[in-house]
């Protein structure tokens, strides 16, 4: 088996997955499939045992709400929401998971510091890793994949909806109040994928982020027509990097002009959750892989993601 | 195995494949004739067009990124209306990124068409030597989303190179979608023979920027991409009232600096956030004219420089060659 990139072993039935794996592969039928997964010498990125994934399909049923988290413009915070919203989720006493479909750059691993940990599979899936000790805040990447973490995931569009769709449905998320899916830029293969897949469970809405210049809105302008179209609704849009606090004479710079989002909210009939200001300390922390809300309770910052996450949080539970 | 269609049957060894047509699997699948005939594996017929339509091109730059937000559009932009403030040259920019352009607003050509003319579809000229062609031109409203999937996206890439009469041009500077994937694939595979003078990567100085970054250059190795550099943008804040400097988005791993050393890459220049930067592309001007002497202007100039030097040093290479 030495000579494979990638050994499967699956119980019973053929598995899909080596359609989606880049070398050699050979698929191996046995009964007792977790027992060899386990004993086998190979090293972890190398072998995937794929266990009755038809018959244990649980991933989502426990999930009691979906929300994704959207943006026509890269770079304006979209992961960088997703990890603080899911935090202040988890500190108001919630079970929250996390989603990256991110291929091309995953990020929220790096940011929630659980950068290389094994992906195991059990009877209903893959099982998301665990970012706190009370196994609270769930977070599945496809990050968590890759062999290096430089390398450049170089797919085409079709290779990556079939990924999305085995993802989605496959992990085993188990019992969650809120299931937070962080996703690229853009109206393309991987938005069409998400939507397709979790439509089949439930999706409660979006979150839209935007930074206030003008290029900005412009890109999520696109993505509000994306939703409408697709009859996603959306929760509410967020300003992120809204104005910057000269923490040597405490001016206020604009640095991407301020106002936009809010504007755009007005223009398109949406709600406006609220703006997320500059902040070098959340930046820090996010490199650092800390949880901002707990190290700077006291920050501006602070207090608008809190607010933005309560009003998600009584927004979805109207329903 | 990109290249197995979605509806194929289980097993399918791929339509570029050596054994495409051939193999069991391709019993019974109506496409099999057609792949047993090579003409799947042939390259694309479109490669050699551009390659003759961009004869009259004599320098083509990619501008990438891993990361979204970091710049692209805003460097794309100001490197043309830098090249083209030299009224000898002539200057064409190229928005790939099908799903948010960003250029027809930088240049302040939104709400601008494109014209058929009996040579292709004509672009739009910002000035007599500066040529601009977006997916936003082809759109009707600024709310226009464009949900296509990777396929639809390349084959607008394809029009973009193959379609549009960009006549004699000096310099053809190409602006990305963030990632490594189809957008960059295809421009890379389509201008494969017409040939690339290089790639400029943009990144912002944190960590989070910087490991996607490291993604694509991987992406530029793998496609043996040339890299002319790579330009930190957004790098530090100069506060305008008491002119002190904040790292908004700290180099915590050493910034490109550090990471140009690792890979061994040249840094180009650094250019600082500056708030009126974001206003010049928010009302469509060059910020290199607004306030030519300001440090970030100042920087936009030298990174330009070099990459005029490089390309002209290129130049005489491929010339050598060709002899």
């Amino acid at each position: 088996m030495d000579h494979f990139d990638w050994v499967i072993i699956s119980k019973g039935g053929r598995s899909t997955v080596s359609g989606y794996l880049n070398g050699s592969c050979v698929e191996v039928t046995h009964e007792n499939a977790e027992e060899n997964f386990m004993k086998s010498t190979l090293s972890a990125w190398r072998k995937i045992a794929v266990c009755n994934l038809l018959i244990n399909r649980t991933g989502l049923s426990q999930v009691r709400r979906v929300i994704l988290v959207l943006s026509g413009k890269g770079g304006v915070g979209k992961s960088t929401i997703t990890t603080e919203l899911a935090l202040a989720f988890l500190h108001a006493g919630k079970k929250v998971g996390i989603l990256d479909v991110d291929l091309c750059g995953p990020s929220i691993p790096r940011m929630l510091r659980v950068c290389r940990p094994d992906v195991h599979q059990c009877d209903s899936g893959w099982v998301p890793v665990y970012a706190d000790a009370q196994q609270n805040l769930a977070l599945m990447s496809i990050g968590f994949l890759l062999e290096h973490p430089d390398e450049a995931v170089v797919w085409r569009g079709p290779k990556k909806t079939a990924l999305i769709g085995q993802f989605v449905s496959d992990v085993a998320w188990g019992e969650l109040d809120i299931l937070l899916v962080d996703t690229p830029p853009g109206t393309s293969d991987e938005h069409l994928a998400v939507l397709e897949n979790l439509r089949k469970h439930r999706v409660d809405g979006a979150v839209l982020v935007t930074t206030p210049q003008a290029v900005s809105t412009g890109d999520v302008r696109r993505e509000i027509t994306f939703c409408k179209k697709l009859g996603v609704r959306i929760l509410g849009l967020i300003e992120n990097m809204s104005g910057f606090v000269c923490p040597h004479c405490s001016e206020c710079s604009n640095i991407f002009s301020k106002g936009g989002g809010e504007e755009l909210a007005k223009l398109t009939g949406s709600e406006f959750l609220g703006s997320v200001p500059l902040d070098p300390q959340l930046t820090q922390s996010l490199e650092e892989g800390t949880d901002f809300l707990q190290a700077f309770p006291e920050s501006a910052t602070f207090s608008s993601i809190n607010t933005i996450a309560n009003t998600l949080l009584s927004r979805i539970q109207d329903d | 195995m990109a290249d197995v269609p979605n509806n194929a049957p289980q097993h399918c060894p791929g339509t570029t494949s050596d054994q495409a047509g051939q193999t069991s699997a391709c019993q019974g699948c109506p496409n099999q004739n057609i792949c047993a005939s090579g003409a799947t594996k042939a390259p694309d017929p479109a490669i050699e067009e551009i390659k003759v339509k961009l004869a009259t091109v004599k320098h083509k730059i990619l501008v990438l990124s891993g990361k979204g937000g970091v710049g692209k559009s805003t460097f794309s932009a100001h490197l043309a209306h830098a090249l083209a403030s030299d009224e000898t040259k002539e200057v064409a920019l190229l928005d790939v990124d099908i799903c948010g352009p960003s250029i027809p607003k930088m240049m302040g050509l939104e709400g601008e068409q494109v014209h058929q003319s009996g040579s292709g579809w004509s672009p739009v000229y910002v000035e007599d030597n500066l040529a601009v062609m977006s997916i936003g031109f082809l759109l009707s409203s600024p709310d226009d989303a464009v949900i296509w999937r990777g396929p639809k996206k390349n084959g607008m890439i394809k029009q973009f190179l193959r379609d549009v009469d960009w006549g004699e041009l000096d310099f053809l500077i190409v602006d990305t979608p963030p990632g490594t994937s189809d957008e960059h694939l295809s421009i890379v595979q389509y201008l494969g023979e017409a040939r690339i003078d290089g790639a400029v990567i943009i990144t912002t100085p944190q960590e989070v920027s910087l490991q996607d970054v490291r993604k694509e250059i991987g992406f530029c190795q793998k496609v043996k991409l040339p890299i002319i550099g790579v330009v930190e943008n957004m790098s530090g804040f100069v506060c305008p009232k008491c002119k002190n400097t904040s790292q908004i988005f700290p180099p915590t791993t050493g910034g490109a600096e550090r990471m140009c050393e690792e890979l061994n890459l040249p840094l180009l220049g650094k250019v600082p956030l500056d708030p009126r930067i974001g206003r010049s592309c928010d009302e469509g001007k060059s910020f290199l004219s607004e306030v030519p002497d300001s440090p970030a202007a100042i920087a936009y100039g030298n990174i330009v420089q070099r990459i005029k030097d490089y390309c002209a040093s290129h130049v005489s290479i491929s010339g050598d060659n060709s002899d």
